[in-house]
């Protein structure tokens, strides 16, 4: 199976990837929607894991979706749910659908869910995973022991890992960005960015390895959506520029503008190639993409 | 070292006393004692208000230190009066009830909720210190313990929910490894945070196997 965005990535072609989130159930339709209308406008498609901890249908089944419409899935495994032993089996379990684009996240705490009463596992956190990741790609587990089988089905991973550049302070957050390089991440994609000239910085920095970064852009849907985030979500600062942007827009005309804005980040990351692609979250309103990129006018494209 | 305790819900406790009667209340002149869960003012205070509801109390104490093997000292110089009991209530913590219940036969029913294993920080209030993961990396991490103060149990962080030094899980607590990063950048040793944590062996701290204290 041709993994298209590792391709690109390697190749050093500007990629497109975005975000899908399962249901809370098993009706597939709103999800398997949205994958057929973005598969073939990015060149890959995350599936979130349990995300802001809700317990949710799992991101492999999501994956298996992606594949079967004839994309590239990007598998999200957060370390909140399972021990190491689990994280493997469905590691495993991904290898064998041909799935070689892992995103390992550490998780948002239990609390913050809709399960707060649950045991919280972090057995591993995300530079963990990657190593383990890197295990199995060599043939053996993260305990030591050599995988069965002909080398030919050993997993291949191809480990991804977030960075937060706006996070403040920023310092601890470049030093745990330098052990994920280490251990072996090859691509980031990035918490929200909405100031370029902070997220210059960041590239200034990051450029010294040979890893490959998309920005991350989430769309904001309106002038409270942007004032939420400022004080609520750890490492996202919106500007007031853009506050007041949305604002001067009216309500009627916020979303529109929020599309325009995400758009235009975009475009610019593209023309002076400020990272190596980008990475649309648009959560809950993942029908806002084939427009936000039709504004940047930049897309992606599907394997087969 | 504290253990932290919590008075557990008269309701709870009444529940759980509900098919004993006559029955013994054993205190702990330690930790329960700071934390007012299980001092003398505690015990005589249960002691009351189980008499209000019906129960019979044969007797009380309050042991100096419950957890400690010499309770069972104690217990046997008040042979008398736990034989006329029915069950104990104690009111020490998760430690001082299992030492206490390896003294008798009678339940033992816990009326605290231990909370905690904490260090006096700042004068006053406690903060949970140490989870006996058996493998001590206090020196690494400029002795913030995040296997304690890390929700996560991270051990290469921060996670990218840390704001501004402060916690996801709650915005008024600190960052475990913001914390350690702070203090290891004032005692100029940075170099440690750079070392990549493997998966931790969490075997010391989940099998419950007692084990003899060299030269004891």
């Amino acid at each position: 199976m041709i993994n298209l965005f590792r391709q690109k990535l390697e190749d050093g072609e500007f990629v497109v990837t975005a975000e899908v989130g399962p249901p809370k159930g098993a009706d597939l339709r709103k999800m398997r929607e949205h994958i057929e209308m973005l598969v073939d406008m990015v060149d890959a498609l995350n599936v979130t894991d349990n995300q802001s901890s809700v317990m949710r249908y799992p991101s492999i089944g999501g994956c298996l979706d992606i594949i079967k419409a004839g994309g590239t899935p990007i598998l999200q495994m957060t370390c909140r749910d399972r021990n190491r032993m689990a994280l493997e089996s469905d590691l495993l379990f991904a290898a064998s659908l041909g799935i070689q684009n892992v995103l390992a996240l550490t998780g948002d705490a239990v609390t913050v869910g809709d399960h707060p009463q649950a045991k919280p596992v972090f057995d591993l956190d995300s530079t963990q995973l990657i190593d383990v990741m890197n295990h199995l790609s060599q043939g053996v587990d993260i305990s030591g022991n050599k995988l069965g089988g002909e080398k030919s089905y050993y997993p291949d991973f191809y480990p991804g890992a977030i960075v937060t550049p706006e996070a403040l302070p920023l310092e601890p957050q470049l030093m745990k960005f330098d052990k994920k390089v280490n251990i072996g991440a090859k691509f980031f994609q990035t918490q929200a960015i909405y100031d370029l000239d902070t997220f210059r910085n960041f590239m200034d920095y990051a450029r010294q390895f040979d890893v490959r970064i998309l920005a991350g852009i989430v769309l904001l849907t309106s002038t409270g959506m942007a004032k939420y985030m400022n004080r609520n979500v750890p490492g996202i600062v919106v500007p007031q520029g853009l506050i007041d942007e949305l604002y001067s827009a009216g309500k009627e005309r916020e979303f529109e503008v929020g599309v325009a804005i995400a758009g235009r980040m975009i475009r610019t990351i593209w023309e002076e190639k400020l990272a190596d692609g980008v990475h649309i979250m648009a959560i809950g309103r993942e029908s806002a993409i084939p427009s936000i990129l039709k504004a940047a006018g930049v897309k992606g494209q599907k394997v087969s | 070292m504290r253990s932290i305790t919590k008075s557990k819900d008269h309701e709870e406790i009444l529940e759980s006393l509900n098919e004993f009667h006559k029955l013994y209340l054993i205190g702990c002149g330690t930790c329960a004692t700071m934390c007012r869960t299980g001092g003398v003012e505690e015990v005589v205070d249960m002691s009351t208000l189980l008499k209000q509801k019906g129960k019979e109390i044969v007797g009380w104490t309050v042991i100096p230190t419950a957890c400690d093997v010499l309770s069972h000292e104690i217990m046997k110089e008040e042979k008398v009066k736990l034989s006329q009991a029915e069950a104990i209530l104690e009111m020490s913590c998760g430690f001082g009830n299992q030492q206490i219940a390896r003294g008798t036969s009678l339940p033992v029913l816990p009326a605290n909720d231990t909370v905690s294993m904490s260090i006096e920080y700042p004068e006053g209030t406690y903060t949970s210190a140490c989870m006996q993961c058996g493998e001590c990396l206090l020196g690494a991490t400029a002795s913030v313990c995040p296997m304690v103060i890390c929700p996560k149990t991270m051990c290469n962080g921060p996670c990218g929910g840390t704001d501004n030094g402060m916690c996801e899980v709650d915005k008024n607590k600190d960052c475990a490894w913001t914390l350690i990063y702070n203090k290891l950048k004032d005692q100029d040793r940075l170099d440690e945070l750079k070392k990549y944590q493997p998966p931790k062996n969490y075997q010391h701290a989940l099998k419950p196997v007692p084990f003899l204290l060299h030269g004891l």
